[in-house]
């Protein structure tokens, strides 16, 4: 009786080791991107899987929120932020590793509206119209998309009137989704993420050098357990393939 | 901790849309609680359920389906959208998602109460010549009243304590539609805790009052 339970247990515990998943390797990385980058930053990754053999796992969210969950403890071995002073802000609390940080991409602003819907909107002036009744935004007190869009319709002397009207996501897909959606009659988002959905259409796009600067820095964190690993995936994301991805979703490259 | 003047706007909304919704869903909670308690038809039990379903439903799940019953591209929410009626993004949306979600409380509890109103005092007060409409008025809510307030004063907690719905449907606009569950939820998502905090002792409190009387109310016994 009691060998045939124990050999029983040893097949269990023989199933067990043989299907059980690889230990997590130690060269797995975590990504936290700014939500502008997903789609380019999802194929990169692919790429680097696969030259590789590591696994990424990307956490895509504003950015803002992503430097709230780092200093939180969050772990994370790579920040790309859609703008320069979530990253300063980092930098300032000792949370990036010395010498990784690099200026990557830039992009552009667009005001978008819903496809498929009969809209009064030309210009940024037009939002001004009684009949542009919200506007959706990124939160502008904090996410890069909605501070580069407030500062620009600040610049146009416009924000006073427009403010009413905004309504706040939580980042820039979501504003995004709130134009398709067809609840708000304008957004604000990046030209790449314009570009992504058939169910906005673009009505004005920013000039570059008109706009407030766009960056998107990146850098390794210092809590991170996988440098090596970043490293590489850096080293892929700067790869003449890895910019070419990026410009063919439309980012302009900083090099 | 000083108070932010926010937190008045904040509060006085919250608690005057939960009150309004509170107000609106009382008519029907009641009435469909005393046909619950009261009738029997064939197809009863799918209506009891979808009544129930706010309750048990993810609340983002009852907020994703208010949006399509009233966003632009849904013949309602587009209806109204060219008669100048804003649901969306707007506080008539905080106080549909509210009233949404609490109406099931209400409804359970009134229930509850109409059931324990001896149907044979009703029936006395027929044969003595009371029309259904009077009898309803005068003796059976009377009975029911401590189960009516106490389930309204949940209805009025849940209204005052909702999120899910409510940021899908109105959506987070500080000042128009953020109550004190989505100002909150903001202060956390942008590092200012010590507002966050304020907002929630003030939620505790509202909570706690809210409950202690409706548990109050229904712990006491029958015939004061």
């Amino acid at each position: 009786m009691s060998k045939k339970w124990l050999r029983q247990v040893c097949s269990i515990a023989a199933l067990f080791l043989v299907t059980a998943p690889p230990a997590a390797s130690a060269d797995d990385i975590v990504v936290s991107a700014a939500a502008s980058l997903t789609d380019a930053l999802e194929q990169i990754g692919r790429a680097y899987q696969f030259k590789s053999k590591n696994r990424v796992t990307f956490v895509f969210a504003s950015s803002s929120t992503l430097a709230r969950q780092i200093e939180a403890g969050a772990p994370a071995d790579v920040f790309f932020s859609a703008d320069v002073q979530t990253m300063d802000a980092l930098e300032r609390n000792g949370r990036l590793e010395p010498g990784t940080r690099k200026q990557l991409l830039s992009n552009q602003l667009v005001i978008i509206v819903p496809a498929d819907l009969p809209t009064v909107v030309n210009s940024p002036e037009d939002l001004l119209d009684p009949r542009v009744r919200k506007i959706a935004l990124a939160e502008p007190s904090s996410v890069p998309a909605g501070v580069y869009s407030k500062t620009y319709l600040e610049s146009l002397g416009l924000w006073d009137k427009v403010k009413p009207k905004v309504v706040p996501v939580l980042d820039v897909r979501a504003t995004l989704a709130s134009v398709e959606s067809g609840n708000v009659e304008a957004g604000l988002v990046y030209k790449t993420d314009a570009a992504g959905s058939r169910r906005v259409k673009t009505v004005f796009e920013v000039p570059i050098g008109k706009g407030p600067k766009i960056i998107y820095p990146v850098a390794i964190l210092k809590e991170s357990e996988n440098k090596a690993a970043a490293k590489e995936f850096l080293n892929v994301m700067v790869s003449p393939s890895g910019l070419d991805a990026f410009k063919r979703y439309g980012f302009v490259v900083l090099r | 901790m000083s108070i932010i003047p926010e937190t008045w706007q904040i509060t006085l909304f919250s608690v005057a849309v939960a009150l309004a919704s509170t107000l609106v869903i009382l008519p029907f909670g009641v009435a469909l609680a005393w046909v619950f308690a009261r009738k029997e038809w064939p197809l009863k039990a799918i209506i009891e359920t979808m009544v129930l379903l706010p309750l048990v439903m993810p609340p983002v799940s009852t907020g994703l389906i208010l949006l399509e019953i009233f966003g632009r591209r849904s013949p309602l929410g587009g209806w109204l959208y060219n008669r100048g009626v804003e649901i969306v993004f707007n506080w008539k949306g905080v106080l549909i998602a509210m009233a949404v979600m609490s109406f099931p409380l209400l409804v359970r509890a009134a229930r509850t109460s109409f059931s324990e109103v001896n149907p044979r005092l009703e029936q006395i007060a027929a044969t003595l010549g009371a029309s259904r409409c009077r009898i309803f008025f005068v003796i059976t809510i009377p009975l029911a009243f401590r189960g009516i307030i106490a389930g309204s004063l949940l209805a009025f907690s849940r209204a005052l304590g909702e999120f899910g719905a409510t940021i899908l449907l109105a959506g987070n606009i500080p000042g128009r539609t953020q109550t004190l569950s989505l100002a909150i939820f903001n202060y956390v998502q942008t590092g200012r805790e010590h507002e966050a905090y304020m907002l929630l002792s003030i939620t505790v409190m509202i909570a706690f009052a809210s409950v202690w009387c409706s548990e109050w109310l229904l712990r006491c016994p029958k015939g004061m």
